[in-house]
């Protein structure tokens, strides 16, 4: 199984993978930030920060638009990717490693159930 | 279907991601806008910009005709070649469009928007009646734009030597005809470089030429944003038919004088200039975010005189941070910007904000 298969998609195309240590960390798909074109700002969640899945937890801004972020899943935010302040351009180059957004404590696993597999996600917004 | 340029097939041979731009299919970037601007300000990119309109005027009263269609005074073109920025009013001083109007040999060349090339061509053709002119669109002509620091090089590197010669010699905004290529020191990036204007069936191999001595093709996203860099106005956003050149930073495009030359449009923007004295004519100017975040078109904007709009606004790669052109009450010397329902502090200057790669933005003092 390739790590790709580990992921799962939200159709606002948000990523969640679930990581050995029981959090999960999160990110936005390959298709949403070709889609978005060149990222030039990010605005994370605050560490600890509870939210629901669905709420709106980031903002990414392109040099086309800005679109919020929404959780995929419940929980803790747990850490954020501070170097994107930096290099937000590593969300275009590497949208399922280095660009990742912010790792949450689940509050409810079975919520990633719901979610689509990589190949579902890619049937859709191929 | 949607219109395509002679370039169409080495769009997508660089990798283009092509978009509907008023009904061509046009290069939006080649994997990233914001490399592309970088290229232009650092070194030299290309530029389709064949979908544009080229419209001739000729004819014993092609200059009476011009000296009254447009704001600016085709009577400065005292040469052959010579380049002059105008906007095309309506009666009430509204921009119809803004154009680049080039001296020719025998009468003038007008180069037009893409988005507004039917209307402007019934506009044109309807006051010609009373001309002794023609006007004949050129739509078998390629226009490419090739600028950056050593777009000049670059260009006369795969132009024949007296070619060369003579688009070296050129200073800018001026024009050269060789053979029946037009080749200009015109553009709208704030770098220098030139403009080509050459029939379209010659387009595909000077293009690869080009590509083949390192310069890169930039798409019209990143046009988008060296223009806005430039503090240049961009036709639909920053001025239309119901905004006066006064409003919109295009004072420069129209002249006063002499004050026997009729124009179009005159009557109503002398009695704007009026308005304009006793400051009740809204300004277009220069915004900067310093913080995080991108300025966009149509963000309110909050000023000590009053309410305004963001007309144009991006991200600037070379400042790295946002910059935005605006319209505001007269005498406006600080302003906020509504974004995503908070109001943020923005600095204020003259539209502007790089030329030949530096930093000209000035904030006003507050």
């Amino acid at each position: 199984m390739s790590e790709i298969e580990k992921f799962k998609f939200t159709r606002s195309h948000e990523w969640v993978c679930l990581n050995e240590d029981g959090s999960a960390t999160v990110g936005i798909s390959d298709f949403a930030q070709s889609a978005l074109g060149d990222i030039v700002f990010v605005e994370l969640p605050a560490l600890d920060a509870a939210l629901q899945a669905n709420e709106v937890v980031a903002v990414v801004e392109s040099v086309k638009a800005a679109s919020d972020i929404y959780s995929p899943v419940s929980g803790t935010i747990s850490a954020v990717n501070e170097a994107l302040a930096d290099s937000p351009e590593t969300l275009n180059e590497e949208p399922y490693m280095g660009g990742w957004l912010y790792k949450i404590t689940l509050a409810d696993p079975s919520e990633l159930d719901a979610l689509l597999s990589h190949s579902d996600y890619q049937d859709l917004y191929q | 279907m949607n219109k395509r340029t002679a370039l169409y097939q080495q769009h997508l041979d660089s990798n283009a991601k092509i978009v509907d731009f008023s009904g061509w299919d046009m290069p939006i970037h080649y994997g990233s806008q914001l490399a592309e601007h970088r290229q232009v300000r650092e070194e030299c990119g290309v530029f389709d910009v064949s979908h544009m309109t080229v419209v001739d005027v000729d004819g014993v009263e092609a200059e009476s005709f011009l000296r009254y269609l447009l704001c600016n005074d085709v009577a400065k073109l005292d040469q052959p070649g010579k380049a002059l920025y105008s906007g095309m009013l309506n009666y009430k001083g509204g921009v119809i469009d803004d154009l680049i109007v080039y001296a020719m040999e025998d009468g003038y060349r007008l180069v037009v928007n893409c988005g507004t090339r039917e209307k402007d061509l019934a506009w044109i053709n309807m006051q010609a009646h009373d001309f002794d002119v023609w006007v004949l669109e050129r739509p078998e002509l390629a226009i490419l734009a090739i600028h950056g620091p050593s777009s000049i090089d670059k260009v006369c590197s795969v132009l024949e030597p007296a070619d060369a010669e003579a688009v070296r010699a050129l200073p800018n905004f001026k024009g050269v005809m060789c053979g029946d290529w037009f080749i200009a020191r015109t553009g709208y990036t704030g770098e220098k470089g030139l403009e080509l204007i050459f029939p379209q069936e010659l387009a595909p191999a000077f293009w690869e030429k080009l590509l083949a001595v390192g310069v890169k093709p930039i798409g019209l996203g990143a046009r988008d944003t060296l223009r806005l860099e430039a503090g240049m106005n961009l036709y639909g956003q920053d001025m239309d038919e119901s905004v006066s050149p006064l409003a919109a930073n295009m004072e420069f495009a129209v002249s006063w004088e002499p004050q026997t030359r009729d124009f179009i449009g005159r009557e109503a923007l002398t009695k704007l200039k009026q308005q304009q004295l006793s400051g009740g004519l809204p300004v277009l100017i220069g915004l900067v975010l310093e913080e995080r975040g991108v300025l966009r078109h149509d963000q309110r904007v909050v000023t000590d005189k009053g309410e305004g709009v963001i007309t144009s606004g991006s991200f600037s790669p070379t400042l790295n941070m946002s910059v935005a052109l605006a319209r505001v009450p007269a005498g406006s010397s600080s302003a906020q910007v509504e974004m995503r329902g908070k109001l943020v502090s923005v600095s204020i200057g003259k539209p502007g904000f790089v030329r030949f790669g530096k930093k000209v933005f000035q904030p006003l003092a507050q």
